[in-house]
């Protein structure tokens, strides 16, 4: 079967983790992912002010090449989902935001929202299944009690985002126990990782990294695992000794691809 | 051809303000058959009624319109006024040009049009009404109470006392409701048991009240007067006439591990149980989702140790018909789920509570015995944090309520003043968005809270509770001080909004009762009848109405009460004339109307028609129980041949209404 797959800029740049063993632990579950040709940035989450339509338009552009394509188009990064898959449904439920887009963009056919935006994780858990993902693997990661960490992109706001639950969200622990490992819930996991105010206040960035990780580590936690770059980023920047890292990664450990690092 | 006069009322302004009345008056008074045609002011004063009177007799009316407000505000009243000027009451009809006009439109000229039509309309009806004649129906001198709580207890007494025979049915073991779980009552402070437990005695002892507990509405038939219901009393496997409420079986069940409803869960009972040592009836109840003898067949030490003799595995449900004049919903409230509310990690640790549950660890005969302890590790805890409208107030219907759940604010100071009372080393935090104390002697009560107890209030919403290393790290704003809050807390308190009890919308179905969206029974009217239903016969006590207090539940239940009182007195009520009637020349004997009639007033009987050539034909036709007849007109439209008809409302009525409008 094959998706279309829209990486994003960081994926290719300091994420290459996330993206590699993403599409390899697809390839080796029976999902060809199938990069859509001439993607552009998605914006990244700073264009999503109601008034904003110029930087959303590559977004609408990937959807509209999805839709031409047939096929649903995934994506992997927290941020880029965030924008593609809100831009999605305000083409949906915003028609002035519609009608400016296609008048922008004077597209053969107008563009209405048609595409279908899966997270990978959706894609897991809804097309190939935890169940048998869970059989597939060959390495589990028995032993290890892994700490998922959501953010705040990924779940809200949760009307358009209609990912999991925003306040008891499930499906990276779904995910950490179908490769074997034990799930730590801990309460700082869906809550903001400061990467935002990063370079205006690193202090208070800091201090929500630090409290993510240390609420975790309380709870048991030997690893996090994360979809967005730039949570990986803050929290390693400024975390403790605590491990942060894509969720891919642990997948592609677990299905045998990847080289557990000594 | 009819002699009819149009009344146009202004309704103060309520009307006249987006109505030209004059020019409707003028309009109306063109349409053929009307002799008069005026405005007033307030058509429903007594200066008005007069002048309807008076035109009735100077021109001889025969058919009277009102434009005016809806029928269900006044309807009655022109009727009346008919009636005394000696005109049949149902030669009068209500064009409805406020609700239906005034209210909802902003252009005068559009609504005037309008109100023109609405007229019209009604004209064409009245030309084709006929004078009717109410009968009247018995009245089954016995109430029925949905719910014994502190609602359904007040009611049922107040019914009792004024010598009417009263049955309360109540789905769990014991009467009592949620005021049993309740530790002190504000403003004062007394203790909820000590006002509540003898009222229960007083209704157990009542004989005109019958309890039926554990027990639900099943089927409700009948109307206003002649209600039939049918109580499904469940099994508790144990005989009510032999058990002495001793609690030896309590005692001795080797099942411990059922979680105690009563404490919330917060501690455990037997597999038998008495919900709590001054329950009415005091009688045991076998949980069947636990007790081993009915899942297994193995154990009975209960029936072996008791000497009564009163356990009996065998019991069955037992179905209980009754008929009743009047039924009273006091269904009540529960506070809602968390689980959407995981901000506030409710279902991460034990030290995050609601309201209901502080309530029973602050109760003497608690899980605690009194004593505040916290529920992880039985420590005495020293920060308090308070959250206040959590799932009220709340926008979007996603989650929680957009109401108020009123109670909240008032209960979060008794707790926080309790609180302080009992510890002076606590320090307590109550978030809030507003406080709200409108009520007699409630301001000053949360006042005291604040400049006598200390209790720190805090205007702005906790964000997170983090449980991390025994304590709860508790992330919240301060909107007043214009900062972020962070305290670690020992106990996070919720005040979780309310919302009515579950079984309210299957109950609502089963009495064509309406309900609001959030599922509160409706009132006749907001304000002038805040304690009846709009389906005539069924009233309402307490909190299935609205989220209410004691006090007010109180005051609420014996006005229900009272208005039960006033129907179970008349001998006879009078029936509405409007009642389905078959043109049994057309009726082919299909049964389509006795299959749709929801209160079984149709029947068929086989009848002799004279055929042709003087023989005599037997046909199977439809006949209609005027006395059961509720008007719905259901019959009317599945009648495939035309043949049922509503009087009053008849098909050519409503065709010539349909015919005015469109002309």
């Amino acid at each position: 079967m094959t998706y279309s797959y829209f990486p994003g800029c960081t994926l290719k740049t300091r994420g290459k983790d996330l993206d590699t063993w993403g599409r390899a632990s697809m390839e080796a579950l029976g999902i060809h992912l199938e990069e859509l040709p001439q993607w552009q940035c998605c914006g990244a989450v700073y264009p999503l002010a109601k008034d904003e339509i110029g930087s959303r338009l590559s977004a609408v552009r990937a959807l509209a090449a999805a839709r031409d394509l047939g096929t649903p188009l995934v994506t992997l990064c927290s941020a880029c989902h965030h924008v593609i898959k809100r831009t999605n449904y305000d083409i949906r439920h915003d028609a002035l935001f519609r009608d400016r887009a296609n008048n922008y963009m004077a597209p053969d056919t107008a563009y209405q929202g048609e595409a279908q935006v899966l997270h990978y994780l959706e894609v897991l858990r809804d097309h190939v299944g935890f169940d048998t993902l869970a059989k597939k693997v060959v390495k589990p990661l028995t032993g290890r009690k892994i700490g998922a960490y959501y953010g705040c992109l990924l779940l809200r706001p949760s009307k358009a985002m209609a990912f999991d639950d925003p306040e008891n969200p499930t499906i990276l622990e779904d995910f950490i126990q179908a490769i074997g490992a034990q799930p730590v819930f801990y309460a700082q996991r869906n809550e903001c990782c400061g990467g935002y105010v990063t370079l205006e206040d690193p202090s208070l960035s800091q201090a929500r990294a630090g409290a993510v990780l240390h609420n975790a580590a309380a709870q048991g936690a030997d690893t996090l695992i994360t979809a967005c770059p730039l949570c990986l980023y803050n929290l390693q920047k400024n975390g403790g000794k605590l491990p942060v890292v894509y969720f891919t990664e642990l997948l592609a450990e677990a299905l045998g691809l990847k080289e557990v690092p000594v | 051809m009819q002699r009819i006069g149009v009344f146009v009322c202004w309704c103060g302004s309520n009307i006249a303000a987006t109505v030209d009345v004059v020019q409707v008056a003028q309009a109306l008074a063109k349409e053929p058959g009307v002799v008069f045609a005026t405005d007033y002011q307030y058509m429903c004063s007594q200066a008005g009624q007069d002048l309807i009177g008076a035109a009735i007799k100077e021109h001889g009316l025969t058919g009277v319109v009102i434009c005016s407000c809806s029928p269900r505000m006044h309807e009655t009243t022109f009727r009346k006024t008919c009636q005394k000027a000696g005109l049949n009451p149902y030669m009068v009809e209500i064009a409805n040009i406020r609700e239906h006009c005034s209210w909802i439109h902003k252009d005068k000229p559009t609504a005037t049009e309008k109100a023109v039509i609405l007229g019209r309309a009604a004209i064409a009806k009245v030309h084709l009404n006929a004078p009717l004649t109410a009968g009247t129906s018995p009245v089954t001198k016995r109430a029925l109470v949905i719910g014994g709580g502190i609602a359904g207890i007040q009611t049922a007494l107040d019914i009792a006392d004024a010598g009417f025979p009263v049955d309360i049915v109540e789905k769990k073991p014991t009467i009592g409701g949620k005021m049993t779980q309740i530790d002190k009552t504000f403003p004062t402070l007394d203790c909820a048991a000590c006002i509540l437990t003898p009222k229960m005695v007083d209704v157990s002892q009542n004989e005109k009240i019958d309890i039926i507990s554990y027990a639900q509405v099943e089927k409700v038939q009948g109307f206003v007067g002649n209600f039939s219901v049918t109580i499904r009393k469940k099994a508790r496997y144990v005989d009510e006439s032999k058990c002495t409420g001793c609690g030896l079986c309590t005692e001795k069940c080797p099942q411990k591990k059922v979680p105690n409803e009563f404490n919330l869960g917060l501690d455990t009972r037997r597999a038998i149980y008495i919900p709590f040592a001054q329950a009415v009836p005091k009688v045991a109840t076998i949980d069947p989702d636990y007790c081993s003898m009915l899942k297994s067949g193995k154990c009975g030490v209960c029936a072996k140790v008791c000497a009564a003799g009163a356990i009996d595995y065998k019991q069955q449900d037992e179905l209980i018909t009754r008929e009743y004049g009047a039924i009273v919903v006091a269904t009540g409230f529960e506070p809602i789920g968390m689980d959407k509310f995981d901000e506030f990690a409710y279902a991460q640790s034990p030290d995050v509570v609601t309201s209901l549950e502080l309530e029973r660890l602050m109760n003497a005969a608690g899980p605690t015995g009194g004593t505040l302890l916290r529920p992880s590790d039985g420590t005495h805890p020293h920060t308090l944090v308070f959250v206040q409208c959590v799932g009220s107030r709340c926008d979007g219907g996603e989650k929680g309520k957009p109401y108020c759940s009123k109670i909240c604010c008032m209960y979060t100071a008794k707790h926080a003043m309790l609180i302080r009372d009992k510890y002076p080393d606590t320090e307590v935090y109550v978030f809030y968005i507003d406080v709200r104390t409108p009520g007699k002697n409630f301001d000053e009560f949360y006042r005291r809270a604040v400049e006598e107890y200390g209790v720190h209030y805090i205007k702005g919403m906790v964000g997170k509770v983090t449980p991390q290393d025994g304590k709860l790290k508790v992330q919240a704003s301060d909107l007043l001080g214009g900062r972020q809050l962070h305290i670690d807390a020992d106990m996070v308190v919720l005040a979780a909004a309310i919302e009515p009890d579950k079984s309210a919308r299957p109950l609502a179905t089963m009495l064509t009762a309406s309900m609001d969206t959030n599922d509160f029974f409706t009132e006749a009217h907001p304000k002038l009848r805040p304690v009846e239903s709009p389906t005539a016969g069924i009233f309402l006590s307490g909190a299935c109405q609205g989220p209410k207090d004691i006090p007010e539940t109180v005051a609420q239940a014996g006005a229900a009460a009272s208005k039960v009182i006033g129907l179970l007195s008349k001998d006879a009520l009078t029936c509405n004339p409007c009642t389905a009637q078959p043109d049994e020349l057309k009726c082919n004997g299909c049964s389509s109307c006795e299959n749709v009639c929801p209160y079984g007033a149709i029947s068929y009987i086989d009848k002799p028609f004279r055929g042709p050539n003087r023989t005599t034909l037997i046909r199977r036709v439809a006949q209609v129980n005027p006395a059961v007849c509720q008007g719905c007109g259901a019959c009317t439209v599945a009648c495939p041949s035309g043949a049922m008809d509503l009087q009053g409302f008849s098909n050519k009525q409503i065709m010539a209404e349909v015919d005015a409008i469109c002309r």
